[in-house]
């Protein structure tokens, strides 16, 4: 039938071809190029720059510039697939606004906080900014300095800026995007397995017999990995898939059985679970009592808001206990989640009982190999922490994990947020290798390794992200360097809180990035930032695997990485104006060294010569700091790791290989950890070994179901639910300066329900506000496209710049992981 | 021929100065265009809006682009509006499977597609390819909002033949 239509455009497309084809024919035909001289191009693997699934990609440089991309045939990964982001890398460093000058706010030549952007040099740049923390430090101290970073760094620079902040500055204000993007994932990991980052593997999807997507639309932010879904499902038709989010979206095109839940009621969905594996009879009691414990978690743990906020005044346990808990029996348990009947769960959540049970028999039948995948759905939850634990309930009740296509699997959303975020610890509570700032031995762990005296890292664990715009606000933290992230745009409530931060007198705000983004136009300085393969590094993917590149092409003329940008910064400070002369005093052989060579040139990092940097490979820091600094920061950070299930192969082999998965012990990566046989670590004779916990056992916990921070009242009668899209990377800081990106997605819109919009008389494409308690966003309707959200809730994505729906959303968040719920707040729409 | 080569010259001529006008428009910036840098904002405040444009046209017109280079997935010159693509049917290989072609006249899917994981050719397309969106977009009919300088490698080549042609 569409054969007609067809008919009829062709007819046009040709007559249209033909006036372009006029131009273009004789040019092509003398243009056939042969020599090999000419058409050869140099290749080299890269790991993607954007999401958290780690695909390899082929880089072609011609000329010194990335002429072409693809992916990468060889790695395990995406065996040769890319989305339709990765296969436009090549584009993403050639927008023509790239930055390639220092720019400072100025009036009559002088730094002023109202004045215009005016190109300074580095030099003046780095004057101005040591200036500024140099006057925080004096006047407020240590915690008066800050740093937003990034789980888009690379290994090497969230390494030294964690080594920056906590050992030269003194400050655990370092937090990175990550903070919203998987906190309550590592709090989970954490509570149940005392250890981070999932026990599966990427081959849990060719080994599968069922798929659960708890709040991931791996469609769309995952793309590769569902292909290899999508590979399974259609290949093995026995394979089935359950999608559950609050609103349709593209992984239901795929869907046995997909779910649209209220918001929040994900909680109660899992604890019926729970409980039909108990009353069915199908735990795996054998599995239970050789591997887990039991505790009652505590609850009304509040919602992250400020102090003063009702919310807050009124929860009982939302101070330092809120993630203490009790241990209970089996019993006490089963009696716990035994009121999550399918009538009461299917009433709270929407989803009709029949639906409910064909998802939990996924879970209990042990014929079923069952993978669960969540994302930013569990993860941006006021109670992300605990929707982690619970999905961990269910998967320890049955024993299906860490076995192939037993998964229970916390995919990351960033390119690092597992290497730079979490490995190295960048989070103002973490160090390296899982250890925690406020743990004696764990501080006195990385002093060893640094070489620093008894009491450089401060135990008081930093300002997490959230919290930092928060005394941005009240002008507590009064120096603040961002890197390599778009916060701006990205965090919630900017409106109340992160513009009036940035903008507040009191404060001086640095933003480095490639590209003018929303959140450089609220610095004060902007830094012009060097991206991708204009430099060398490492990141970490979802699976655990750690990819390198080497540095392929220069950075435009002025723009400088990152890690140059930090090192460079530390030659600024002498270690006495950091350090107390007590501290000093501990270690007088630093007097009169500067930050640099304390922490970079004099301390392993600088151990290794440039002669270890193969001749033909560009390397801009190493060349200019005179050692090979990128391998010097990976091997010292390797040692927090190596022994304690963290290990890491030496640096030079992940530039062999398409990525290793740690642990990499003898040489061998890890697919399965926890699982004797597949783990190195897992002690002989045990089946399973959880060694994260001192017993070897993982936790099983009760947590209720709790309402959320803010639902849909008279006046705010929707829910807003915030997200990505598949085309563009994040805040769309490169992807909307591809044009055939932009072209595809050009502008966010609310998608609603036809009937949410006829009630309130609007039309697809009508211009509205979307207001709530905290600000508004206008933007346009749409009622047809790939989301289609129930009645009550609307979508709208937060990749358009233009379009900053953040300037509406909630800043609660989860109290155990302090990562912000960006997917439910109440607001209300109206015609402009 | 020769239009083709001023357009190149042109374009490599806008990069390599792209640098020096950003620059002097950061010099020259006035109160009125303070926000030089909201490139993405047409020059709006943060704490201000423009008015959202209207919801662009999808191009439906069959023509062609040319790709950056050949491992670039073809964006798709027509709508796709209520195109089904799931579990039970994929409305896009209607006209692109290999034996519909002849009667649609649309090209027919790469033959990496019918490769799976291992590089084995399959009889039919893989599943693996199975969401024809994943990779392959529909374009809007709009101005994107910042130039791109990205240099195509036939333009690199090109112009080494042409300057090795004057010396």
């Amino acid at each position: 039938m569409t054969i007609n239509r067809r008919e009829f455009i062709k007819a046009n497309a040709v007559a249209a071809a033909a006036a372009v084809a006029g131009v273009s024919v004789p040019a092509m035909a003398s243009n056939f190029i042969t020599s090999s001289d000419l058409t050869k191009l140099k290749w080299d693997k890269a790991p993607c720059r954007f999401c958290g699934t780690g695909c390899s990609v082929n880089v072609g440089v011609m000329d010194g510039k990335v002429v072409a991309t693809h992916g990468d045939i060889k790695s395990p990964v995406n065996k040769g697939l890319n989305c339709v982001k990765g296969y436009f890398l090549s584009k993403i460093m050639y927008g023509k606004d790239r930055l390639t000058t220092p720019l400072l706010r100025m009036t009559n030549g002088k730094y002023d906080k109202e004045g215009e952007f005016t190109p300074i040099t580095w030099e003046q740049a780095f004057n101005v900014m040591a200036e500024k923390a140099k006057d925080a430090l004096q006047k407020n101290g240590p915690e008066a300095l800050g740093m937003f970073g990034s789980g888009q760094w690379t290994v090497q620079e969230g390494y030294a800026a964690v080594k920056l902040m906590k050992a030269g500055f003194r400050t655990n204000n370092i937090d990175p995007n990550a903070r919203h993007c998987m906190a309550s994932a590592v709090g989970g990991f954490m509570r149940t397995f005392g250890i981070d980052e999932p026990m599966g593997c990427y081959d849990d999807l060719e080994a599968a017999d069922a798929f659960v997507l708890w709040g991931s639309n791996m469609a769309e932010m995952h793309p590769i990995l569902w292909t290899r879904l999508t590979d399974r499902r259609l290949s093995a038709p026995h394979v089935k898939v359950a999608v559950l989010s609050t609103f349709e979206h593209r992984s239901f095109d795929l869907a046995d059985n997909g779910m649209v839940f209220t918001p929040q009621t994900d909680l109660a969905i899992l604890n019926y679970i729970a409980n039909y594996i108990i009353e069915t009879g199908r735990v795996n009691k054998d599995f239970v009592n050789k591997h887990t414990n039991f505790k009652l978690g505590e609850t009304d743990i509040g919602y992250g808001l400020r102090p003063e906020h009702p919310l807050e005044q009124k929860a009982k346990n939302n101070g330092k206990t809120a993630g203490s808990s009790t241990s209970i029996s089996f019993d006490e348990y089963a009696k716990f989640v035994s009121t999550y009947t399918a009538e009461y769960t299917a009433k709270l959540s929407g989803v009709p009982e029949h639906k409910l049970k064909a998802l939990a028999e996924l879970y209990a039948d042990p014929k079923i190999k069952v993978t669960s995948f969540w994302t930013m759905g569990f993860n941006q939850h006021t109670r992300g922490v605990w929707a982690n634990n619970l999905v961990y309930n269910i998967h320890l009740l049955t024993g299906k994990i860490s076995t192939p296509g037993n998964s229970p699997f916390s995919l990351t959303g960033q390119p690092s947020a597992c290497g730079t975020a979490r490995e190295v610890g960048t989070f103002s509570h973490r160090l390296p290798a899982d250890m925690v700032v406020a743990n004696p031995k764990h501080r006195a762990t990385a002093e060893k390794i640094w070489n620093l005296p008894e009491g450089t890292v401060p135990a008081k664990p930093g300002y997490h992200a959230a919290l930092q715009n928060r005394m941005l606000k009240d002008g507590k933290l009064n120096f603040y360097w961002v890197q390599c992230n778009n916060n701006m745009q990205a965090a919630a409530n900017i409106n109340e809180e992160g513009y009036p931060g940035y903008r507040n007198p009191k404060n001086f705000i640095v933003v480095s990035d490639p590209y003018p983004t929303v959140t450089a136009q609220a610095a004060d300085l902007i830094l012009p930032a060097a991206m991708w393969v204009e430099k060398e590094g490492v990141y970490g993917n979802a699976e655990r695997r750690t990819q390198s590149w080497y540095q392929m092409v220069e950075a435009p003329e002025g723009a400088k990485s990152d890690l140059w940008q930090l090192v460079e910064f530390s030659k600024r400070f002498n270690i006495e104006e950091v350090w107390s002369e007590e501290l000093i005093a501990k270690k007088p052989e630093v007097r009169g060294k500067t930050l640099f060579d304390v922490l970079y040139k004099e301390s392993s990092v600088g151990k290794f010569s440039l002669d270890e940097i193969p001749e033909d490979r560009l390397n801009h820091e190493s060349r200019e700091f005179g050692f090979y600094i990128q391998k010097g920061l990976f091997e010292e950070y390797a040692s927090f790791g190596r022994g304690h299930a963290h290990d890491l192969a030496p640096y030079d082999r992940y530039h062999q290989e398409r990525g290793l998965r740690w642990p990499v012990v003898d040489g061998k990566e890890t697919q399965w950890r926890f699982k004797e046989g597949t783990d190195p670590y897992a002690k002989a004779g045990s089946g399973w070994d959880f060694y994260g916990h001192k017993d070897g056992r993982a936790v099983i916990f009760a947590l209720p179901y709790e309402p959320p921070a803010e639902s849909p009242d008279e006046e705010y009668d929707l829910w807003l639910s915030t997200g990505r899209v598949l085309e563009h990377w994040h805040s769309g800081s490169m992807t909307q300066r591809v044009p055939e990106l932009y072209k595809a997605m050009p502008d966010a819109l609310v998608y609603m329900h036809p009937d949410d919009a006829k009630a309130r008389n609007m039309r697809r494409g009508d211009l509205v506000k979307l207001i709530s308690r905290r600000g508004e966003v206008q933007t346009r309707v749409e009622t047809r496209g790939r989301n289609k959200p129930p009645k009550g809730l609307v979508y709208m994505p937060w990749f358009d710049a233009s379009r900053l729906v953040n300037k509406v959303t909630l800043d609660a968040t989860d109290p155990l992981s302090k990562q912000t719920d960006f997917k439910k707040c109440a607001i209300k729409i109206v015609k402009v | 021929m020769k239009k083709f080569n001023l357009i190149t010259m042109s374009s490599l001529l806008i990069m390599t100065l792209a640098p020096l006008f950003y620059v002097s428009t950061a010099i020259s910036a006035d109160k009125d265009t303070i926000n030089t840098v909201a490139t993405l904002r047409d020059h709006t405040k943060v704490d201000e809006q423009k008015t959202p444009n209207t919801i662009p046209q999808v191009m439906n017109k069959d023509i062609k682009q040319t790709r950056n280079y050949p491992m670039q997935p073809p964006v798709i010159p027509h709508t796709t509006r209520s195109y089904e693509v799931n579990t039970n049917s994929n409305k896009c290989m209607s006209c692109h499977s290999r034996h519909r072609t002849e009667k649609s006249q649309a090209p027919m899917v790469s033959v990496t597609h019918y490769m799976d994981r291992d590089g084995n050719f399959l009889a039919e397309v893989s599943p693996r390819r199975y969401f024809c969106n994943q990779c392959h977009v529909t374009q809007v009919d709009a101005k994107p909002l910042v130039e791109n300088t990205f240099t195509d490698m036939h333009s690199l080549m090109k112009n080494k033949v042409t300057s090795a042609e004057k010396d």
